[in-house]
């Protein structure tokens, strides 16, 4: 799985890195940033970031593959 | 206050000020939904109320047919004595692009979760001072004794603001959120104590700089390496007081104001206190307390309205997080809901600035409140009330602790 933010739709609602900190983080503005290369392969976290995606108010986190 | 015709039916005649909206809008909104997802009103000089999420979506993130050169609701349209987009009277919440996004850029960085995350052990420290001077009950106030005082405090911090000044902020916001009923000409005269307020502490910031957000304004520079205009600064205190203050009090006031009222969750809460992240959702989303205005731009169909030029819209971000084609038994609060789009802190590129401010204040509030009051319920469940206008959330709320 991997895991992106769309920089353009993102506002900085900050839910991601509240649900999932160890995906997520956040910029100088506050707005979300994945952290490292956004692989995601443990189904702990893999669960986390899709709840993290259906929580994002701005649709802006984008998960490829599973 | 002026007397008005009482609201016949909400879907052509609404008024967020009529006592049966302030004292429960939900049904309202309901019904609205079922049968005219976009309510109409002529008061107010005129305006719009999308009641679905879809209608609140598509307007929030449309800039382009709609400005937020003026963003509460009052008496009359705002017409030509509205200072215009694209600064407005309090960047950026009254900015439209492309000057918001500077602004807006401005102050992000004070309330990033950075800053604002350091500011936790000193707000558990003032709950715990404020639930030390309200006593052991059984009867408590957790209004005006608990909830108010702390974004009071926190936003007074921010600003550099005296303490001793916090009585005076309360009744400051009071008059411009909830003095909507009133004539244009009173607004202005209830208005002047409070720009000669912040006008005495802006001078005093000049004169005495400090680690504060209002020197911060002071001093910075925007990217064409200009100062800010003293009423940009100006306006953007005034967002910060009005904006930081009724809205996060209402929050911790009716999310308390619940747990009063339904034992079953304030016991699992008490309990599983790592319930709490999604309680803090659940409640913002249940009880949103800000509605937001625009204003048309042109006249235009939209939304299937025939919209006109400087009609109001109602950006009702609480009706939109009670709407069922997005929230699972949205008309239910289920302390552990997983899946939670709310859009409490609005939508686009007006999303709530101190929305991490907002939600740290709430979970200290609650972590610390039941901790103290493990047990309690509303003493007179009639005499709770409610505020008016675009801010709602519990205000007069007495309690009895319970052993």
């Amino acid at each position: 799985m991997k895991v992106t933010i769309d920089a353009a739709r993102c506002q900085g609602q900050g839910r991601c890195f509240g649900i999932a900190p160890e995906i997520f983080d956040f910029d100088d503005l506050g707005n979300g940033v994945v952290i490292g290369d956004g692989i995601v392969d443990d189904e702990e976290l893999k669960a986390k970031a899709r709840l993290a995606q259906a929580n994002c108010p701005e649709h802006a986190i984008n998960i490829e593959g599973n | 206050m002026t007397i008005k015709p009482p609201v016949d039916d909400f879907a052509t005649d609404w008024d967020h000020t009529d006592p049966q909206w302030v004292a429960n809008p939900y049904p309202i909104w309901e019904d609205l939904r079922g049968r005219c997802p976009v309510a109409h009103t002529d008061r107010y000089g005129g305006g719009w109320f999308p009641s679905t999420y879809e209608g609140v979506a598509a307007v929030a993130n449309d800039t382009e047919n709609f400005t937020s050169r003026t963003v509460v609701i009052g008496n009359g349209r705002p017409g030509e004595d509205a200072p215009p987009a694209p600064i407005g009277v309090a960047p950026p919440i009254s900015s439209d692009p492309p000057f918001h996004q500077i602004a807006r850029r401005l102050i992000l960085p004070a309330f990033a979760p950075g800053p604002v995350n350091a500011l936790e052990p000193q707000i558990r420290e003032l709950c715990n001072h404020l639930l030390d001077e309200m006593g052991a009950g059984p009867n408590i106030n957790a209004g005006d004794d608990f909830a108010a005082h702390i974004p009071v405090w926190v936003i007074a911090k921010m600003l550099g603001f005296p303490d001793d000044d916090r009585d005076l902020f309360r009744e400051f916001v009071h008059i411009v959120l909830e003095g909507v009923d009133e004539p244009q000409e009173q607004r202005m005269v209830s208005f002047q104590p409070v720009i000669e307020y912040i006008e005495r502490q802006i001078e005093d910031h000049v004169a005495n700089p400090r680690d504060d957000l209002t020197s911060y304004m002071l001093n910075v520079e925007l990217p064409n390496g200009e100062k800010l205009l003293p009423e940009h600064i100006f306006g953007t205190i005034i967002l910060t007081l009005i904006a930081g203050i009724d809205t996060t009090w209402s929050a911790i006031s009716s999310s308390i104001w619940h747990l009063a009222s339904h034992p079953a969750d304030l016991e699992r809460l008490v309990n599983e206190p790592e319930l709490m992240p999604l309680a803090v959702e659940e409640f913002l989303r249940f009880y949103a307390p800000v509605s937001m205005a625009r204003l048309v731009k042109e006249d235009m169909d939209y939304l299937g309205c025939p919209m006109k030029k400087d009609d109001w819209i109602l950006l009702g971000f609480p009706a939109a997080n009670r709407d069922p084609a997005v929230f699972e038994n949205a008309d239910q609060f289920i302390i552990d809901r997983e899946v939670n789009r709310h859009v409490t802190f609005g939508l686009g590129i007006h999303r709530c600035a101190g929305s991490n401010l907002a939600r740290l204040e709430l979970r200290v509030a609650l972590e610390e409140f039941i901790k103290r009051f493990p047990k309690f319920e509303l003493s007179d469940p009639a005499a709770v009330t409610f505020s008016q206008g675009q801010v709602r959330g519990a205000r007069f709320l007495p309690l009895t602790v319970l052993n």
